[in-house]
């Protein structure tokens, strides 16, 4: 699981040539280069993997030189952005069209929903490990009850309450009300 | 944060699904093709057989050297020496 470093710090280390500093980052935020490039700016697979190897490769140039290190996610959804676009635009150009016409319409609208997923997937780090693997399994990676129970040794038939005790964990913990208490996803 | 139902919150998890692990992969081990290809180019830089064996035949002279043939490390290598 991640840890708890916040991004300055883990900026710090990446920049002090920690490797395994830069692993976590990666880790931490390739769901979301990878999301904005496609579900937001809808690219074919070739297309978003470019995007996503030049992102973190212009992230580790240039991570010298963020102004501010707390700063990396929206620098991240920037170069993101910027780089789908180019590639939308090299798809086109035996048509050539304006960006308004590139761009998906709801492209921001579904970034910003994008933001408030990762905002989510941080909060999920607030919850026992076992929530947060068959929350992941579940919603992320769309696994069946059945590989769920199987990847778990969980019993196929326990696994829909689990996930809805997880989601009231996780409900609890964005809205401010969370009590100390057992491990509600584990039991 | 508010207003967090189960359901809007079912669809934010479901958002940000895993990209693919080779990519996530290749990602983390840029700084060791970093590492790699900056020793490459310094040795090619100060030794003029070597240069020469890497413009004539990249993937060959790196095999012969031992270099471990990363796909990133080659193709900028390949960039910058414009070999075959």
């Amino acid at each position: 699981m991640a840890s708890a470093l916040s991004d300055t710090e883990l900026v710090g280390r990446c920049r002090s040539g920690d490797q395994q500093a830069w692993a976590e980052l990666v880790e931490r935020y390739s769901r979301y280069v990878y999301a904005i490039s496609v579900t937001a700016f809808r690219l074919p697979q070739h297309d978003a993997e470019d995007v996503f190897q030049e992102v973190f490769a212009r992230a580790y140039q240039h991570l010298a030189r963020l102004r501010d290190d707390a700063a990396l996610r929206p620098w991240l959804a920037q170069v993101t952005r910027r780089l789908c676009i180019d590639k939308l635009r090299a798809s086109s150009r035996e048509q050539p069209a304006a960006d308004e016409d590139l761009v998906p319409a709801d492209a921001e609208d579904t970034v910003s929903m994008l933001d408030e997923a990762l905002a989510v997937r941080e909060a999920m780090a607030g919850t026992p490990e076992r929530c947060q693997e068959i929350l992941d399994r579940f919603f992320a990676r769309d696994e069946s009850y059945r590989t769920i129970g199987e990847a778990l040794d969980l019993p196929p038939g326990t696994i829909g309450s689990r996930i809805s005790r997880c989601l009231k964990r996780m409900r609890e913990l964005l809205e401010g009300r969370n009590e100390p208490g057992p491990a509600s996803g584990s039991g | 944060m508010s207003n967090y139902d189960e359901e809007r919150l079912a669809r934010l998890i479901g958002a940000l699904p895993p990209a693919p692990e080779a990519w996530v992969r290749a990602a983390q081990e840029l700084p060791i093709a970093r590492t790699q290809l900056d020793e490459i180019v310094a040795r090619a830089e100060a030794d003029v057989a070597f240069r020469e064996r890497l413009i004539a035949d990249l993937e060959e002279a790196l095999e012969l050297e031992g270099y471990e043939r990363d796909p990133a490390v080659v193709e900028a290598l390949r960039i910058r020496f414009k070999s075959k």
